[in-house]
Protein backbone atom coordinates (compact mmCIF):
# COMPACT_ATOMS: atom_id res chain seq x y z
CA UNK A 1 0.00 0.00 0.00
CA UNK A 2 2.68 2.43 1.01
CA UNK A 3 5.00 1.78 -1.90
CA UNK A 4 2.64 2.13 -4.82
CA UNK A 5 0.58 4.91 -3.39
CA UNK A 6 3.50 7.02 -2.29
CA UNK A 7 5.52 6.77 -5.45
CA UNK A 8 5.92 10.43 -6.42
CA UNK A 9 6.64 9.66 -10.05
CA UNK A 10 3.45 7.70 -10.38
CA UNK A 11 1.58 10.41 -8.55
CA UNK A 12 2.65 13.27 -10.77
CA UNK A 13 2.05 11.22 -13.86
CA UNK A 14 -1.61 11.42 -13.04
CA UNK A 15 -3.21 14.68 -14.15
CA UNK A 16 -5.74 14.64 -11.32
CA UNK A 17 -3.10 15.11 -8.63
CA UNK A 18 -3.86 18.36 -6.81
CA UNK A 19 -1.12 18.36 -4.17
CA UNK A 20 2.12 16.47 -4.55
CA UNK A 21 4.38 16.17 -1.51
CA UNK A 22 7.87 15.10 -2.63
CA UNK A 23 10.67 14.06 -0.30
CA UNK A 24 9.69 16.75 2.15
CA UNK A 25 11.55 17.36 5.41
CA UNK A 26 10.06 19.63 8.06
CA UNK A 27 12.33 21.31 10.59
CA UNK A 28 12.11 23.88 13.39
CA UNK A 29 15.62 25.25 13.57
CA UNK A 30 17.88 22.20 13.79
CA UNK A 31 15.11 19.92 15.06
CA UNK A 32 13.72 17.56 12.43
CA UNK A 33 9.97 17.12 12.84
CA UNK A 34 9.25 14.89 9.85
CA UNK A 35 11.36 13.69 6.95
CA UNK A 36 10.98 11.83 3.66
CA UNK A 37 7.32 12.65 3.29
CA UNK A 38 5.97 11.44 -0.05
CA UNK A 39 2.32 11.37 -0.96
CA UNK A 40 -0.13 12.81 -3.44
CA UNK A 41 -3.62 14.20 -2.94
CA UNK A 42 -6.07 13.76 -5.78
CA UNK A 43 -8.39 16.50 -6.96
CA UNK A 44 -11.72 16.28 -5.13
CA UNK A 45 -10.35 14.05 -2.39
CA UNK A 46 -11.01 14.51 1.29
CA UNK A 47 -7.55 13.78 2.59
CA UNK A 48 -6.68 13.43 6.25
CA UNK A 49 -3.28 14.01 7.82
CA UNK A 50 -3.38 11.91 10.97
CA UNK A 51 -1.05 10.78 13.70
CA UNK A 52 -0.44 11.13 17.41
CA UNK A 53 -0.11 14.41 19.25
CA UNK A 54 3.09 16.27 18.47
CA UNK A 55 3.95 14.31 15.32
CA UNK A 56 3.88 17.42 13.12
CA UNK A 57 0.46 17.27 11.47
CA UNK A 58 -0.29 20.97 11.85
CA UNK A 59 3.29 21.83 10.95
CA UNK A 60 2.91 19.90 7.70
CA UNK A 61 -0.30 21.77 6.96
CA UNK A 62 1.43 25.09 7.60
CA UNK A 63 4.10 24.09 5.10
CA UNK A 64 1.39 23.20 2.57
CA UNK A 65 -0.25 26.61 2.87
CA UNK A 66 3.01 28.47 2.43
CA UNK A 67 3.59 29.71 5.97
CA UNK A 68 6.83 27.75 6.31
CA UNK A 69 9.22 26.53 3.65
CA UNK A 70 10.25 22.85 3.77
CA UNK A 71 13.86 22.26 4.84
CA UNK A 72 14.13 19.80 1.94
CA UNK A 73 11.92 18.56 -0.85
CA UNK A 74 8.98 20.40 -2.36
CA UNK A 75 5.22 20.63 -2.14
CA UNK A 76 3.59 21.10 -5.52
CA UNK A 77 0.08 22.46 -5.76
CA UNK A 78 -1.32 22.12 -9.29
CA UNK A 79 2.28 21.39 -10.28
CA UNK A 80 3.52 24.68 -8.85
CA UNK A 81 5.95 25.05 -5.95
CA UNK A 82 4.63 27.94 -3.84
CA UNK A 83 8.09 28.97 -2.67
CA UNK A 84 9.50 28.96 -6.17
CA UNK A 85 6.72 31.19 -7.50
CA UNK A 86 6.72 34.95 -8.04
CA UNK A 87 4.74 37.00 -5.48
CA UNK A 88 1.85 37.63 -7.89
CA UNK A 89 1.64 33.90 -8.65
CA UNK A 90 1.69 33.16 -4.91
CA UNK A 91 -1.20 35.60 -4.49
CA UNK A 92 -3.15 33.87 -7.24
CA UNK A 93 -2.47 30.48 -5.67
CA UNK A 94 -3.74 31.74 -2.31
CA UNK A 95 -6.81 33.16 -4.03
CA UNK A 96 -7.93 29.56 -4.61
CA UNK A 97 -7.34 28.32 -1.06
CA UNK A 98 -9.64 28.39 1.94
CA UNK A 99 -8.11 27.75 5.36
CA UNK A 100 -9.49 27.25 8.83
CA UNK A 101 -7.15 27.18 11.79
CA UNK A 102 -7.06 25.10 14.94
CA UNK A 103 -7.87 28.17 17.03
CA UNK A 104 -10.24 29.59 14.46
CA UNK A 105 -8.00 32.44 13.34
CA UNK A 106 -11.00 34.78 13.26
CA UNK A 107 -10.13 38.44 13.64
CA UNK A 108 -11.37 39.27 17.11
CA UNK A 109 -11.90 42.97 16.48
CA UNK A 110 -14.17 42.32 13.50
CA UNK A 111 -17.73 41.05 13.34
CA UNK A 112 -18.39 37.70 11.69
CA UNK A 113 -19.63 39.47 8.55
CA UNK A 114 -16.47 41.58 8.41
CA UNK A 115 -14.34 38.46 8.84
CA UNK A 116 -16.04 36.78 5.90
CA UNK A 117 -15.95 39.98 3.86
CA UNK A 118 -12.17 40.42 4.19
CA UNK A 119 -11.11 37.91 1.48
CA UNK A 120 -13.86 39.29 -0.78
CA UNK A 121 -12.46 42.79 -0.33
CA UNK A 122 -8.95 41.55 -0.93
CA UNK A 123 -9.59 39.56 -4.10
CA UNK A 124 -12.75 40.89 -5.79
CA UNK A 125 -13.96 44.19 -7.15
CA UNK A 126 -17.45 43.70 -5.76
CA UNK A 127 -19.39 46.66 -4.39
CA UNK A 128 -19.73 47.08 -0.65
CA UNK A 129 -23.40 46.02 -0.64
CA UNK A 130 -22.64 42.95 -2.72
CA UNK A 131 -19.85 41.95 -0.36
CA UNK A 132 -22.12 42.40 2.64
CA UNK A 133 -24.84 40.26 1.00
CA UNK A 134 -22.35 37.59 -0.02
CA UNK A 135 -20.87 37.47 3.49
CA UNK A 136 -24.35 37.04 4.95
CA UNK A 137 -25.05 34.26 2.43
CA UNK A 138 -21.85 32.41 3.34
CA UNK A 139 -22.66 32.70 7.03
CA UNK A 140 -26.16 31.36 6.32
CA UNK A 141 -24.60 28.40 4.47
CA UNK A 142 -22.88 27.34 7.67
CA UNK A 143 -25.96 27.94 9.81
CA UNK A 144 -25.02 31.36 11.16
CA UNK A 145 -27.76 33.50 9.63
CA UNK A 146 -28.55 36.35 12.00
CA UNK A 147 -25.07 36.34 13.58
CA UNK A 148 -23.50 38.74 11.08
CA UNK A 149 -22.92 41.50 13.63
CA UNK A 150 -21.59 39.28 16.40
CA UNK A 151 -17.93 39.33 17.34
CA UNK A 152 -16.09 35.97 17.62
CA UNK A 153 -15.81 36.26 21.41
CA UNK A 154 -19.60 36.45 21.68
CA UNK A 155 -20.29 33.04 20.10
CA UNK A 156 -19.49 29.45 21.06
CA UNK A 157 -16.45 27.48 19.94
CA UNK A 158 -18.50 25.43 17.50
CA UNK A 159 -19.98 28.57 15.98
CA UNK A 160 -16.50 30.06 15.69
CA UNK A 161 -15.40 26.99 13.73
CA UNK A 162 -18.38 27.42 11.41
CA UNK A 163 -17.69 31.13 11.03
CA UNK A 164 -14.09 30.30 10.12
CA UNK A 165 -15.46 27.85 7.55
CA UNK A 166 -17.69 30.59 6.12
CA UNK A 167 -14.62 32.79 5.70
CA UNK A 168 -12.68 29.89 4.16
CA UNK A 169 -15.36 29.34 1.50
CA UNK A 170 -15.93 33.05 0.82
CA UNK A 171 -14.12 32.86 -2.51
CA UNK A 172 -15.40 29.39 -3.51
CA UNK A 173 -11.92 27.86 -3.17
CA UNK A 174 -10.61 24.87 -5.08
CA UNK A 175 -8.64 23.73 -2.09
CA UNK A 176 -9.77 23.72 1.52
CA UNK A 177 -7.46 23.18 4.48
CA UNK A 178 -8.73 22.42 7.96
CA UNK A 179 -6.49 22.29 11.00
CA UNK A 180 -8.16 20.20 13.74
CA UNK A 181 -11.70 21.29 12.84
CA UNK A 182 -13.30 19.15 15.56
CA UNK A 183 -10.91 20.10 18.36
CA UNK A 184 -12.84 21.18 21.44
CA UNK A 185 -16.25 20.39 19.97
CA UNK A 186 -18.86 18.05 21.41
CA UNK A 187 -19.65 14.94 19.31
CA UNK A 188 -22.81 16.41 17.80
CA UNK A 189 -21.17 19.69 16.82
CA UNK A 190 -18.27 17.70 15.43
CA UNK A 191 -20.64 15.55 13.40
CA UNK A 192 -22.46 18.66 12.11
CA UNK A 193 -19.12 20.14 11.05
CA UNK A 194 -18.21 16.92 9.22
CA UNK A 195 -21.54 17.05 7.38
CA UNK A 196 -20.89 20.68 6.47
CA UNK A 197 -17.47 19.78 5.08
CA UNK A 198 -19.04 17.02 3.00
CA UNK A 199 -21.80 19.34 1.75
CA UNK A 200 -19.29 22.01 0.78
CA UNK A 201 -17.07 19.49 -0.96
CA UNK A 202 -20.11 18.22 -2.90
CA UNK A 203 -21.33 21.69 -3.86
CA UNK A 204 -17.94 23.19 -4.74
CA UNK A 205 -16.00 20.14 -5.82
CA UNK A 206 -13.09 21.33 -3.75
CA UNK A 207 -10.17 19.22 -2.60
CA UNK A 208 -10.16 19.06 1.18
CA UNK A 209 -7.13 18.51 3.41
CA UNK A 210 -7.86 17.95 7.08
CA UNK A 211 -5.51 17.62 10.02
CA UNK A 212 -7.20 15.55 12.69
CA UNK A 213 -6.92 12.58 14.98
CA UNK A 214 -10.68 12.30 15.50
CA UNK A 215 -11.39 8.75 14.37
CA UNK A 216 -15.10 9.35 13.86
CA UNK A 217 -14.35 12.18 11.45
CA UNK A 218 -11.62 10.22 9.69
CA UNK A 219 -13.91 7.26 8.94
CA UNK A 220 -16.92 9.47 8.18
CA UNK A 221 -15.43 11.74 5.57
CA UNK A 222 -11.91 10.81 4.44
CA UNK A 223 -11.13 9.15 1.10
CA UNK A 224 -7.44 8.95 1.82
CA UNK A 225 -5.11 9.56 4.72
CA UNK A 226 -1.46 9.68 5.62
CA UNK A 227 -0.20 8.59 9.02
CA UNK A 228 2.71 10.56 10.51
CA UNK A 229 4.71 8.93 13.26
CA UNK A 230 6.34 11.01 16.00
CA UNK A 231 8.86 8.31 16.93
CA UNK A 232 10.35 7.54 13.52
CA UNK A 233 9.67 11.12 12.34
CA UNK A 234 8.27 10.05 9.02
CA UNK A 235 5.09 8.82 7.36
CA UNK A 236 4.34 5.20 8.10
CA UNK A 237 1.45 4.58 5.76
CA UNK A 238 -0.83 6.21 3.23
CA UNK A 239 -4.15 5.14 1.73
CA UNK A 240 -7.91 4.88 2.42
CA UNK A 241 -8.48 4.82 6.21
CA UNK A 242 -10.50 1.57 6.24
CA UNK A 243 -7.83 -0.20 4.23
CA UNK A 244 -5.19 1.07 6.60
CA UNK A 245 -7.24 -0.14 9.54
CA UNK A 246 -7.33 -3.71 8.23
CA UNK A 247 -4.26 -4.03 6.04
CA UNK A 248 -1.57 -1.63 7.16
CA UNK A 249 1.72 -3.39 7.67
CA UNK A 250 2.42 -1.10 10.62
CA UNK A 251 0.88 -2.20 13.86
CA UNK A 252 0.83 1.34 15.26
CA UNK A 253 -1.31 2.52 12.34
CA UNK A 254 -3.82 -0.30 12.84
CA UNK A 255 -3.88 0.31 16.60
CA UNK A 256 -4.33 4.06 16.08
CA UNK A 257 -7.28 3.53 13.76
CA UNK A 258 -8.78 0.86 16.03
CA UNK A 259 -8.28 3.09 19.07
CA UNK A 260 -5.78 0.61 20.49
CA UNK A 261 -8.29 -2.23 20.57
CA UNK A 262 -6.37 -4.64 18.35
CA UNK A 263 -2.90 -5.99 18.68
CA UNK B 1 5.69 71.79 37.82
CA UNK B 2 8.75 69.92 39.12
CA UNK B 3 11.03 71.93 36.86
CA UNK B 4 9.29 75.10 37.98
CA UNK B 5 9.61 74.25 41.65
CA UNK B 6 13.25 73.16 41.54
CA UNK B 7 14.16 76.06 39.26
CA UNK B 8 12.45 78.61 41.48
CA UNK B 9 14.21 77.35 44.59
CA UNK B 10 17.63 77.60 42.95
CA UNK B 11 17.08 80.82 41.03
CA UNK B 12 15.68 82.59 44.09
CA UNK B 13 19.16 82.40 45.65
CA UNK B 14 20.36 84.72 42.87
CA UNK B 15 17.23 86.90 42.83
CA UNK B 16 16.45 85.58 39.38
CA UNK B 17 13.13 83.83 39.99
CA UNK B 18 11.64 85.25 36.81
CA UNK B 19 14.02 83.10 34.76
CA UNK B 20 12.16 80.05 35.95
CA UNK B 21 9.93 80.73 32.94
CA UNK B 22 12.92 80.30 30.60
CA UNK B 23 13.86 77.07 32.32
CA UNK B 24 10.38 75.61 32.24
CA UNK B 25 9.50 76.80 28.74
CA UNK B 26 12.72 75.67 27.08
CA UNK B 27 12.84 72.47 29.10
CA UNK B 28 9.31 71.56 28.16
CA UNK B 29 9.23 72.43 24.46
CA UNK B 30 12.70 71.13 23.61
CA UNK B 31 12.92 68.11 25.86
CA UNK B 32 10.44 67.13 28.51
CA UNK B 33 7.22 67.49 26.53
CA UNK B 34 8.33 65.04 23.87
CA UNK B 35 10.19 62.71 26.22
CA UNK B 36 7.52 62.44 28.92
CA UNK B 37 4.82 61.92 26.30
CA UNK B 38 6.94 59.24 24.70
CA UNK B 39 7.56 57.41 27.98
CA UNK B 40 3.83 57.40 28.73
CA UNK B 41 3.00 56.27 25.19
CA UNK B 42 5.64 53.52 25.38
CA UNK B 43 3.94 52.17 28.50
CA UNK B 44 0.46 52.60 27.14
CA UNK B 45 0.45 52.26 23.36
CA UNK B 46 3.71 50.39 22.75
CA UNK B 47 2.62 47.76 25.25
CA UNK B 48 -0.86 47.67 23.73
CA UNK B 49 0.56 47.10 20.23
CA UNK B 50 2.72 44.25 21.49
CA UNK B 51 -0.18 42.67 23.37
CA UNK B 52 -2.58 43.01 20.44
CA UNK B 53 -0.20 41.61 17.86
CA UNK B 54 1.09 38.94 20.24
CA UNK B 55 -2.46 37.79 20.94
CA UNK B 56 -3.17 37.78 17.21
CA UNK B 57 -0.09 35.62 16.77
CA UNK B 58 -1.24 33.22 19.50
CA UNK B 59 -4.75 33.03 17.99
CA UNK B 60 -3.37 32.34 14.50
CA UNK B 61 -4.90 35.59 13.25
CA UNK B 62 -1.59 36.67 11.73
CA UNK B 63 -1.32 33.31 9.96
CA UNK B 64 -4.83 33.93 8.62
CA UNK B 65 -3.88 37.40 7.38
CA UNK B 66 -0.75 36.05 5.71
CA UNK B 67 -2.57 33.22 3.95
CA UNK B 68 -5.23 35.63 2.74
CA UNK B 69 -2.39 37.23 0.81
CA UNK B 70 -2.42 40.35 2.98
CA UNK B 71 0.91 41.67 4.24
CA UNK B 72 0.88 41.90 8.07
CA UNK B 73 3.27 44.83 7.69
CA UNK B 74 0.84 46.79 5.53
CA UNK B 75 -2.31 45.71 7.33
CA UNK B 76 -1.20 45.73 10.96
CA UNK B 77 2.05 47.65 11.34
CA UNK B 78 1.82 50.61 8.96
CA UNK B 79 -1.55 51.93 10.27
CA UNK B 80 -0.29 51.75 13.83
CA UNK B 81 2.93 53.58 12.95
CA UNK B 82 1.02 56.26 11.05
CA UNK B 83 -1.35 56.71 13.99
CA UNK B 84 1.57 57.29 16.34
CA UNK B 85 3.31 59.67 13.92
CA UNK B 86 0.14 61.78 13.70
CA UNK B 87 -0.79 61.66 17.37
CA UNK B 88 2.60 62.09 19.02
CA UNK B 89 3.18 65.76 17.99
CA UNK B 90 -0.37 66.60 19.07
CA UNK B 91 0.14 64.96 22.44
CA UNK B 92 3.53 66.64 22.71
CA UNK B 93 1.91 70.05 22.18
CA UNK B 94 -0.70 69.21 24.81
CA UNK B 95 2.06 68.13 27.21
CA UNK B 96 3.95 71.37 26.50
CA UNK B 97 0.88 73.45 27.23
CA UNK B 98 0.08 71.57 30.44
CA UNK B 99 3.72 71.74 31.55
CA UNK B 100 3.83 75.50 31.00
CA UNK B 101 0.60 76.01 32.89
CA UNK B 102 1.93 73.89 35.73
CA UNK B 103 5.21 75.85 35.74
CA UNK B 104 3.30 79.14 35.78
CA UNK B 105 1.23 77.97 38.75
CA UNK B 106 4.33 77.01 40.72
CA UNK B 107 6.10 80.22 39.75
CA UNK B 108 3.10 82.31 40.81
CA UNK B 109 3.59 80.94 44.30
CA UNK B 110 7.18 82.22 44.21
CA UNK B 111 6.52 85.86 43.44
CA UNK B 112 6.48 85.51 39.64
CA UNK B 113 3.07 86.56 38.34
CA UNK B 114 1.28 84.58 35.66
CA UNK B 115 1.70 87.35 33.07
CA UNK B 116 5.38 87.78 33.94
CA UNK B 117 5.83 84.06 33.41
CA UNK B 118 4.02 84.15 30.06
CA UNK B 119 5.97 87.15 28.79
CA UNK B 120 9.29 85.70 29.89
CA UNK B 121 8.46 82.32 28.36
CA UNK B 122 7.44 83.94 25.06
CA UNK B 123 10.73 85.80 24.86
CA UNK B 124 12.70 82.65 25.69
CA UNK B 125 11.13 80.21 23.25
CA UNK B 126 11.45 80.49 19.48
CA UNK B 127 9.43 78.57 16.87
CA UNK B 128 12.63 76.60 16.22
CA UNK B 129 12.65 75.39 19.82
CA UNK B 130 9.06 74.18 19.46
CA UNK B 131 9.94 72.46 16.18
CA UNK B 132 12.85 70.57 17.73
CA UNK B 133 10.50 69.07 20.30
CA UNK B 134 7.88 68.18 17.70
CA UNK B 135 10.47 66.53 15.45
CA UNK B 136 11.62 64.51 18.45
CA UNK B 137 8.04 63.44 19.17
CA UNK B 138 7.61 62.13 15.62
CA UNK B 139 10.84 60.12 15.86
CA UNK B 140 9.86 58.86 19.30
CA UNK B 141 6.50 57.76 17.87
CA UNK B 142 8.27 55.75 15.20
CA UNK B 143 10.51 54.11 17.79
CA UNK B 144 7.62 53.24 20.12
CA UNK B 145 5.66 51.77 17.20
CA UNK B 146 8.69 49.80 16.02
CA UNK B 147 9.38 48.37 19.48
CA UNK B 148 5.71 47.47 20.07
CA UNK B 149 5.00 45.95 16.68
CA UNK B 150 8.31 44.10 16.52
CA UNK B 151 7.77 42.53 19.93
CA UNK B 152 4.19 41.59 19.04
CA UNK B 153 5.00 40.03 15.66
CA UNK B 154 7.93 38.11 17.14
CA UNK B 155 5.88 36.89 20.09
CA UNK B 156 5.51 33.19 20.78
CA UNK B 157 2.12 31.51 20.67
CA UNK B 158 1.27 31.34 24.37
CA UNK B 159 -0.14 33.74 26.93
CA UNK B 160 3.21 33.78 28.74
CA UNK B 161 4.92 34.73 25.50
CA UNK B 162 2.46 37.58 24.98
CA UNK B 163 3.32 38.89 28.46
CA UNK B 164 7.03 38.69 27.69
CA UNK B 165 6.47 40.47 24.38
CA UNK B 166 4.64 43.28 26.15
CA UNK B 167 7.46 43.72 28.68
CA UNK B 168 10.04 43.62 25.90
CA UNK B 169 8.14 46.27 23.94
CA UNK B 170 8.18 48.73 26.85
CA UNK B 171 11.80 48.11 27.85
CA UNK B 172 13.05 48.30 24.26
CA UNK B 173 11.01 51.44 23.56
CA UNK B 174 12.43 53.26 26.59
CA UNK B 175 15.99 52.25 25.70
CA UNK B 176 15.41 53.43 22.11
CA UNK B 177 13.98 56.71 23.43
CA UNK B 178 16.94 57.46 25.68
CA UNK B 179 19.45 56.71 22.93
CA UNK B 180 17.50 58.64 20.30
CA UNK B 181 17.02 61.62 22.62
CA UNK B 182 20.73 61.82 23.36
CA UNK B 183 21.57 61.47 19.67
CA UNK B 184 19.08 64.16 18.66
CA UNK B 185 20.37 66.58 21.29
CA UNK B 186 23.92 66.09 20.02
CA UNK B 187 22.68 66.55 16.45
CA UNK B 188 20.79 69.74 17.34
CA UNK B 189 23.88 71.05 19.08
CA UNK B 190 26.07 70.32 16.06
CA UNK B 191 23.55 71.98 13.78
CA UNK B 192 23.25 74.95 16.12
CA UNK B 193 19.49 74.53 16.46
Amino acid sequence: MTNSASDPAAATASSDVHIDVRDVTLQHGDRVIQRDLNFAIKRGDIFVIMGGSGCGKSTLLKHMIGLYEPAAGEILIDGQNFFGAEPDVQLQMRRHWGITYQLGGLFSDMTLAENVALPLQQYTALERDEIRDLAAYKLALVGLAGFEDFHPAAISGGMQKRAALARAIALDPELLFFDEPSAGLDPLSSQRLDELILEIRESMGATVVIVTHELASIFAIANNAVFLDAETKTQLDYGPPRELLHNSEHEIVRRFLARGEIA
Amino acid sequence: MILGYLGSVQLRQFGAEVYVANLVALGMVREMGALMTAVIMAGRTGAAFAAQLGTMQANEEIDAITTLGISPMEYLVVPRMLALIVVMPLLCMLANALGLIGGALVASGMDVSFMQFVNQARSAVSPGDIATGLVKSVIFGLLIGTAGCQAGLQSGRSSAAVGQATTRAVVNAIVYLVIADAALNILYDKLGI
